[in-house]
């Protein structure tokens, strides 16, 4: 009998029986990536709102009362404190109370009046550049257009009028742009810990070493191993995507089948890193060690927190080997633009590329290392 | 339960100047030797020497660097997987799943061999019933003791009816009296006509074989059946003779019968001294110095050679070569 696939039936059949026995185990990779998203979907808000300002007017006028109010009308500020000298205005910015500090000088009423420059200074708190430069924006704005309705006529318009329209996210919810990308995270996270950990198991067990001997081949040992997990994989993936749309309310504007189907080439990816990782560990420990050595990447290099683009050039070319890239270009691609298969082809492509690339040199690392080791 | 007896003529292994390298080291060096049907073959040798590289090697889990080997009549380098199919094999850790039963275990090695149904059904109760399963077949494989776990990594490796089964290191790590029981079985199934390679650490294993082989470094430097191997001029040379000191005071009398010349070797085996003494020496002499050097002798007496003695003095003597091939 040349089967290549034999011994494959027989695999999957045990691995089930694992799951099974271990069901909390399963209970628990499937529902911390829930909690995950849980945290993440409603503890991540990357719009900068309610920014601790404290005011120090030292004009106290109604000038100086109406720019106040504009400034905690923006959203972006609010005031949790009047000070009365400028000690105290900048010591609750050191004390990291307050993030930005207004300080009205005593003739602002008085130089608006007189058609003068009234000036108005804005210590900002530069330790956190997100926090910074929403503040410089909006104080900026709100100065310019308070300016500009001193000088205009009442009632005309603005001679370039410029009018921002949101595409896809128009509210600039949070969820929207997190929850897709989490969606590569948590997958790559179930799928290779879990087959990692099934593989190096049995190399601590010693069992490998006895199948090896009888007359398994070494693909029917693999996908039979693989198949299950790539059912739960699959399983996660339908979870985390109705989580994310009937509990956070993510649309999705694209076809779930498409993204169904863009998403095997990305679990192969992560199956076939986990029979490299599982063909280097020894230990179940050292499997974790290396498979976190395979999240960060995606969490820090794939575009999931920080823009691809407006990383260093290093890391950009580094962002282009890393697997969640691609797949977070697929899953906000399809739920958030969507996007169809002529966008997205490419991407589903550079996955199936990575994903061969890897099983061969772990097919071959494992037949070099483990088998005739 | 044999198979292939209208095959009698072939041997169940023949392997022909074996040779494995790892880069430069080369970890088996032109073994040959011959295991036949129905016999229990011990391949002794000391940790490292190359007897799981053997295994590996007759398994078709690593391909040989030179030489051939035949198993069960099968090339081992052209068609491995045939050979898989009628061999069995036990590790040392009886590589069993522990999160499985003892009913799923051993259905699990029936899918492996592909048994249908109903063969695979009476293979289980056979199996069971040799091994003395029964009471446990619910169990978690890990909550059997080592003895059982040993017995049902056993009765896996047997399932599919193999008539040669390697077994590596069988009883390390288990109790006397399964130690003990498990050779009966072997007797026993070796009586059916299915042959076992069993690699070991105990000597008094290695005399219950009917074949034995000794591998160091690399070279197989004994090969015959335990009574042959005593006989070698090697092991007992022209002109001497094997004696049993008995005395309390085994370490003195160690490093004083070292110093006599006539004793060509000494070594300790608990309460005594076994010495390969000259012919010509008179052993009341022997008596007389010890007592004069203070120690007292309760008994000297003729002695066979024990395979322990067997290998010691081919091992001294393949050192002795090896260094002078160096020289």
């Amino acid at each position: 009998m040349r089967n290549v696939f034999r011994g494959l039936g027989a695999v999957f059949y045990k691995e089930v029986l694992h799951v099974r026995r271990d069901f909390t185990t399963l209970f628990f990779s499937l529902i911390i990536p829930l909690l995950q998203m849980v945290v993440l979907g409603f503890g991540i808000d990357t719009n900068i709102r309610q920014v601790n300002t404290v005011v120090y007017n030292a004009d106290g006028r109604r000038e100086s009362r109406e720019l106040i109010d504009r400034l905690r009308n923006s959203d972006t500020f609010r005031v949790i404190r009047y000070v009365e000298n400028d000690h105290d205005l900048t010591d609750a910015i050191v004390s990291g109370r307050a993030r930005v500090g207004v300080k009205i000088p005593v003739d602002y009423s008085d130089r608006l009046i007189h058609k003068m420059s009234a000036q108005v200074l804005v210590l900002i708190d530069g330790s956190d550049s997100s926090v910074a430069g929403q503040a410089i924006n909006v104080t900026t704005a709100i100065g310019l257009d308070e300016s500009l309705r001193r000088v205009l006529p009442d009632r005309s318009t603005f001679a370039v009028d410029m009018r921002p329209k949101l595409l896809f996210n128009p509210d600039s919810r949070s969820p929207n742009f997190f929850l897709p990308g989490l969606t590569a995270v948590l997958l790559l996270n179930v799928t290779t810990f879990l087959t990692a950990f099934s593989i190096v198991r049995e190399k601590e067990r010693g069992t490998l070493e006895q199948l090896f001997v009888t007359p398994v081949r070494p693909m029917g040992l693999l996908l039979g191993k693989l198949l299950p997990y790539l059912g739960i994989g699959f399983f996660e993936l339908c979870m985390i995507l109705a989580f994310m749309r009937f509990v956070f309310q993510v649309p999705i504007h694209g076809n779930v089948f498409l993204l169904a189907f863009l998403s095997l080439p990305y679990i192969f990816v992560s199956l076939s890193l986990s029979i490299l990782i599982s063909s280097k560990a020894k230990s179940q420990g050292e499997a974790i060690q290396l498979a976190f050595l395979t999240i960060l990447p995606t969490i820090f290099f794939s575009g999931y927190i920080f823009p691809r683009e407006t990383m260093p050039m290093f890391f950009y070319i580094i962002s282009f080997f890393v697997p969640g890239t691609y797949f977070i270009d697929i899953t906000r691609g399809i739920i958030l633009r969507g996007a169809g298969f002529t966008h997205l082809w490419v991407d589903g492509l550079a996955l199936f590329a990575m994903g061969s690339f890897l099983l061969i040199v772990a097919a071959r690392r494992f037949h070099n290392k483990v088998i005739m080791a | 339960m044999p198979a292939n007896q209208n095959n009698h003529v072939e041997a169940a292994i023949v392997a022909e100047h074996l040779v494995r390298r790892f880069g430069h080291f080369t970890a088996v060096n032109d073994v040959s030797f011959r295991v036949e049907k129905g016999e229990i073959f011990g391949f002794l040798g000391p940790n490292g020497s190359g007897k799981t590289t053997v295994i590996k090697m007759l398994t078709g889990l690593l391909p040989l660097s030179g030489g051939n080997a035949r198993v069960e009549g099968l090339d081992v380098r052209t068609d491995p997987e045939s050979v898989r199919e009628r061999i069995g094999y036990m590790s040392q850790n009886f590589s069993l799943y522990h999160d499985l039963t003892v009913e799923e275990n051993l259905k699990f090695y029936g899918r492996i061999y592909s048994l249908e149904p109903a063969r695979l059904k009476r293979r289980m109760d056979e199996i069971i019933q040799i091994n003395g399963l029964g009471p446990y077949v619910n169990r978690l494989a890990a909550q059997l003791s080592g003895g059982w776990k040993q017995r049902l990594a056993l009765g896996c490796a047997m399932l599919h009816e193999p008539s040669l089964l390697f077994l590596d290191e069988p009883t390390a790590g288990i109790d006397p009296v399964a130690r003990r029981q498990l050779w009966d079985l072997l007797f026993e199934l070796s009586g059916h006509g299915i042959t076992f390679f069993v690699t070991t650490h105990y000597m008094d294993e290695a005399e219950r074989c009917s074949h034995v082989a000794y591998i160091y470094f690399g070279k197989l430097i004994a090969d015959g059946t335990p009574n042959s191997l005593r006989e070698l001029p090697d092991v007992q040379p022209e002109g001497t003779i094997r004696v049993e000191i008995t005395t309390p005071e085994v370490t003195r009398a160690l490093r004083l019968a070292r110093q006599i010349p006539g004793i060509r070797s000494a070594t300790i085996f608990g309460q005594s001294i076994h010495a390969l003494i000259e012919d010509h020496f008179n052993l009341d002499d022997l008596r007389e110095r010890l007592l004069k050097n203070g120690i007292a002798v309760a008994e000297i007496r003729p002695l066979a050679p024990s395979l322990e003695d067997v290998f010691v003095e081919l091992t001294y003597k393949h050192q002795a070569q090896m260094e002078a091939a160096r020289a």
